[in-house]
């Protein structure tokens, strides 16, 4: 029965034609891929493929890092909120704590001795842990509240709790991170959580991965303060370092405005001495805070705190209204226009660390390219040659379907908008190694079946019956393993598992449905007595 | 037109019978492969043992290794591995985990950024912090792992468990013997070796099943034929068609050690030793283990309560057939 229904043979035309359709893009330039996306003529738009293969940084070059939050650090500014909400609920209802808050591990404690009063606030006490997520009832609670011997009340953060956290947390900095990157003008990053706790940045086509990490690791917490006097309390100054000096001066705790209500920050020059600077614009709450706190105090110095160091210290020589000023600090223009960016992208809610960094030069990228496709291109001719030279017309049709085959993989991988990475092309040039592998199973044993003396149109018969049982068994290993990479690799491994899911996918189709055909047409056309080969 | 042919027709091989010598030689490699494993231990890359991999060309002429190593020997901790590529105009150096936690390896990577900037281009740059390096280990493992489980499950479903077994065999007696490549070429092993032994993997089974299902075939035929001369026709039978299929898997892999550039050059040697290694394991190694595992022809008993089972069945479909 090589003989195909009509409907049958117009279906994998389609399929061919789709595929076409889909790599095409790849070979058009991004104009005209674009007026594909838009759509031209009486075409609506979005109906044409118009997308290409995404390359991985490991070909076009870029940055790709990972980022940790500091979940300690999270826990720690946790705790000290509690503490404070906790002396505020126990102020607000004068209740007498004579030992003070003392903070724990995971918490805080506190020992209210009058049962009465214990027993008024302990309500209060409790609603400070809400439930983990939106859903208002059900679900851990962020917070648990008990009670000990002689009026000891334990408050301490649940494991839920700190998770719930350390995820807002992430969420806010890929927001932050997403406008400091993009400041950069880089092309397409892709910013995005991983785990609970973790950030993936890639910038592609980077020049510069050292000020990607400079913007990455800084906080950018950004304080106005007063350098303290002397005689203030002090439960109310902490010593932090200067940059100007090198060494520490005594700031208030007090925070004046902080870099929340910055509405706009930009690098200039400052006219006088033509030092590089950042001139920055307060939002009317801050603008008022600011022009009060200066009112009050000319004549003081005024510290300008970022990440608990002090850029600088300048003296407030009178009122400054109207929510404006610069910031010095001995800075090279580099940094200036990096401070300017930091402050309009808004501060981390806590600390990140770079976990891995893998950064690719241009130049690499483009060599990997270039040494990928003349490998494809040598695998290729040798398999082909050698298929032709072994199988005679029938390594021709082998060759006809490993052409598909390979059209294929990149009309999915295009349709997908799947990354082709380095490893990804190793998977391409393997899989047109073993794509024939179908085809020789099927010839071989068309092979035997001639020498077992059937005719010639049913050995061709019975040497696709019979193989493809064992074509779907020695692919479905192959696959299996295939997804499995796929699964739990990263970045270019995932490529190179996505590249080989795909080849053992269409190899089925390609090797045994469309060289079949071939075949049929070909005996149809022939009408050949003994079997070429 | 004369065609190539590698393997000529009606091939007799004896091959089970090689098993008195392919067991105790894959045997020995193997100890060879787990003495050296624990001797002189795997070059493991920075994936899994964390630490920096810089890869420089020099702007002009030759990089000067001596002089790199030195230069960086005065900023690093530790060992400092340099390596030539390209006609000693590109090196790649390594070092590990520096100490003082994930902040204290972006700090070296800058100093030595600045020393070397000047004469070199940074080609590559890549960090891998202790916290994910552990991370990537124990993924690897359970990849690794998890994929002989889940093959065998399905050949279990799809053969019988005898086969399952001998496959597994054949496919460990690879992922060792490539292991004992990676020890003694002390090529790198990274996250894209991992990928290569998971592909081996596939490519192991492949080869094991195209015979284990003649061999179902044939036990079904040849109901009587002694099991021994039963596996050397599944393996005669199979023969043109592995070695095949070896060969274009050998000529692709072969086009991307010559072409494939200094990246991806590594992945295809471990990948060109698997294939030999697998063609190997699946003739002499996992077909032979079925004489073992206690796959066997059908004794005459069953054969005759088969047939009739068959002959009621036959009948049953017939009478079926004249009811619809």
């Amino acid at each position: 029965m090589l003989r195909y229904s009509r409907a049958k043979i117009i279906g994998v035309l389609l399929t061919v034609v789709l595929g076409l359709l889909f790599v095409m893009p790849n070979f058009l330039s991004q104009g005209a891929r674009d007026a594909l996306r838009n759509g031209f003529g009486f075409l609506p738009s979005g109906l044409l493929p118009h997308q290409s293969i995404v390359l991985g940084l490991d070909l076009q070059g870029g940055s790709h890092v990972l980022l940790q939050v500091d979940a300690a650090a999270i826990a720690k500014t946790q705790i000290n909120q509690l503490r404070d909400d906790v002396r505020r609920i126990l102020h607000d209802q004068k209740v007498g704590f004579p030992g003070g808050i003392t903070v724990t591990q995971r918490g805080v404690e506190v020992r209210i001795p009058d049962p009465a009063e214990r027993a008024r606030v302990m309500g209060a006490l409790r609603d400070l842990g809400q439930p983990v997520g939106n859903a208002g009832f059900g679900g851990p609670r962020t917070l648990d509240v008990t009670e000990g011997n002689d009026g000891l009340v334990r408050l301490v953060i649940t494991d839920a709790g700190v998770t719930d956290k350390v995820r807002h947390a992430v969420d806010q900095s890929i927001e932050v991170i997403r406008r400091r990157v993009d400041a950069l003008g880089a092309t397409e990053p892709n910013i995005q959580r991983q785990g609970n706790d973790r950030i993936l940045v890639e910038v592609p086509g980077l020049q510069d991965p050292q000020k990607l990490k400079d913007l990455l690791g800084q906080t950018a917490h950004l304080e106005f303060r007063f350098v303290a006097d002397q005689g203030a309390a002090p439960g109310d100054v902490e010593q932090l370092p200067s940059q100007e000096t090198g060494g520490t001066l005594p700031v208030e705790k007090q925070v004046i405005v902080d870099g929340a209500d910055l509405v706009d920050a930009q690098p200039g020059f400052d006219p006088r001495t033509n030092e590089p600077i950042v001139n920055f614009r307060f939002n009317v709450r801050g603008g008022q805070r600011f022009g009060r706190a200066t009112a009050e105090n000319v004549g003081r110095l005024l510290a300008i705190v970022l990440d608990n160091k002090v850029i600088s210290a300048p003296r407030v020589n009178g009122p400054i209204p109207g929510g404006q000023g610069q910031i010095s600090g001995r800075f090279t223009v580099e940094a200036a226009s990096n401070l300017a960016v930091l402050l309009r992208a808004g501060a981390l809610p806590a600390p990140l660390t770079i976990v891995e960094e893998r950064t690719v030069g241009p130049g690499l990228g483009a060599d990997s390219i270039a040494a990928g496709k003349l490998a494809t291109y040598v695998a290729s001719a040798f398999v082909a040659l050698f298929m032709f030279a072994v199988y005679g017309v029938f390594g021709f049709f082998a060759n006809f379907a490993l052409l598909i085959h390979v059209m294929f993989i990149f009309a999915l991988m295009s349709a997908f908008g799947a990354t082709l990475t380095l490893p990804g092309i190793a998977g391409i040039v393997l899989t047109i190694g073993t794509a024939v592998d179908s085809n020789v199973l099927i010839y071989e044993r068309i092979r035997e079946e001639v020498h077992n003396g059937r005719a010639l149109v049913s050995a061709l018969e019975a040497g696709f019956t019979r193989a493809f049982a064992t074509i779907i068994d020695s692919n479905a290993t192959m696959l299996i393993a295939a997804f499995i990479l796929f699964l739990m690799g990263s970045g270019p491994v995932k490529g190179f598992a996505l590249t080989m899911v795909f080849g053992v996918l269409t190899t089925v189709i390609t090797a045994v449905t469309m060289t079949r055909m071939m075949i049929g047409l070909w005996y149809r056309v022939r009408r050949p007595q003994v079997l070429p080969f | 037109m004369k065609l190539l042919r590698i393997i000529p027709d009606g091939t007799k091989f004896r091959f089970v019978r090689f098993r008195k010598v392919s067991f105790p030689f894959s045997a020995a490699c193997s100890l060879v492969a787990a003495f050296l494993f624990i001797t002189v231990g795997l070059n493991f890359g920075i994936d899994f043992t964390g630490g920096t991999l810089i890869e420089l060309q020099a702007k002009s002429g030759k990089a000067d290794v001596a002089l790199l190593r030195q230069t960086l020997e005065g900023l690093v901790n530790g060992e400092v591995q340099a390596q030539e590529f390209n006609n000693g105009e590109g090196v790649s150096l390594r070092y590990g985990a520096q100490p003082g936690g994930e902040q204290a390896q972006s700090e070296t990577v800058r100093k030595v950024h600045a020393a070397l900037d000047p004469n070199y281009e940074f080609r590559r740059v890549e960090t891998v912090g202790p916290r994910v390096s552990g991370e990537l280990v124990q993924n690897g493992t359970i990849g690794v792992l998890l994929a002989i489980v889940a093959v065998l499950v399905y050949l279990w479903f799809r053969f019988e468990l005898q086969f399952a077994i001998g496959a597994i065999i054949g496919t460990m007696h690879d992922i060792v013997l490539t292991m004992g490549f990676f020890l003694i070429t002390r090529i790198e092993f990274n996250m894209t070796s991992i990928a290569a032994i998971l592909t081996i993997i596939g490519y192991s089974l492949n080869e094991t099943v195209v015979v284990f299902d003649r061999t179902r075939e044939l036990l079904r035929r040849y109901r009587r034929m002694p099991i021994a001369e039963l596996l050397d026709l599944s393996v005669n039978s199979t023969l043109a068609r592995t070695s095949m299929t070896a060969t274009t898997a050998a000529l692709s892999l072969l086009a991307l050690v010559v072409f494939g550039g200094q990246a991806i050059e590594d992945f295809a040697k471990v990948m060109l030793c698997g294939v030999i290694v697998s063609t190997y394991s699946a003739i002499f190694i996992s077909s032979p283990s079925l004489i073992y595992l206690g796959v066997h022809g059908k004794t005459d008993a069953e054969i005759a309560s088969e047939e009739k089972g068959k002959l009621a069945a036959a009948k049953k479909s017939t009478s079926a057939r004249a009811s619809a």
